[in-house]
């Protein structure tokens, strides 16, 4: 039972991993689970980026308030993802806009996309993760 | 080709278990190798001995743990996704093993495919 930490032995092998957040934050775990691979396949020095889509893009708005649901507010997570060199986090435009959301509203610096430019990058990973 | 899999919700509720398992033994029929089957969410439930289903129902665990007996397929449980869930060592199903979410990141590196099963 442990945690595996250090990348695999067997030389360098880069792959680009894709997750991609499309439920709310609170509601149910998997924001949270999400957060915590993204965390640890940082570790592995792989090609890393977030997509937000559909209700994901509550995960990264500005201001969470859980006291009243009784559960941890993770977003402040979020701003520490460039610590782990994980700085490449693309937003879909229109479930921004769905949402009455703009770029501000957002706690960490984002690259909002169409998507068709979204479907072109999903084109291009090795790996996609879906939660 | 060389598969890795990722199960994402629990037995009987949602069906992604079962289409996991389904998918294991048509891949093995075809000559294809299972790199690993990695548990997390509520996946994590599918490796606890303790389940009783009715029975005239198939045995989701059991069926999990006859093909680690019969093929060594590798089936890992992520220990942070268990601990939330009481899924210890003590509760677990044969051909079962905890360890870390690094297994699944592993298993993208690997693996020619990762595919999810989830809802």
């Amino acid at each position: 039972m442990s945690e595996q930490q250090a990348a695999p032995a067997g030389g360098p092998k880069v792959k680009k991993f894709m997750f991609v957040n499309r439920k709310a934050p609170y509601g149910t775990i998997y924001a949270l689970e999400s957060l915590e691979v993204v965390l640890i396949t940082a570790t592995f020095d792989q090609d890393v980026s977030l997509v937000f889509i559909d209700d994901g893009v509550y995960e990264l708005v500005k201001g969470q308030q859980t006291k009243g649901i009784g559960i941890k507010n993770f977003s402040p997570s979020y701003r520490a993802l460039d610590g782990y060199d994980v700085e490449k986090l693309y937003v879909d435009q229109a479930s921004l806009t769905q949402r009455g959301l703009t770029e501000k509203d957002l706690l960490v610096p984002v690259e909002v996309l169409d998507a068709q430019k979204m479907g072109q990058l999903m084109a291009q990973q090795d790996v996609i993760l879906s939660f | 080709m060389k598969f890795g899999l990722l199960v994402s919700e629990g037995p009987y509720t949602h069906q992604a278990s079962d289409s996991a398992y389904q998918f294991v033994v048509a891949a093995l029929a075809k000559g294809h190798e299972i790199q690993r089957v990695f548990f997390y969410h509520d996946g994590v439930n599918n490796a606890t001995r303790l389940t009783e289903p009715p029975q005239d129902d198939r045995h989701v665990v059991n069926r999990w743990s006859a093909l680690a007996a019969d093929h060594k397929v590798d089936l890992v449980v992520c220990v942070a996704a268990a601990l939330r869930r009481g899924i210890k060592d003590e509760v677990l199903a044969p051909g079962f093993r905890i360890s870390g979410l690094g297994q699944l990141v592993d298993s993208g590196i690997k693996a020619d495919r990762l595919i999810t099963f989830g809802d």
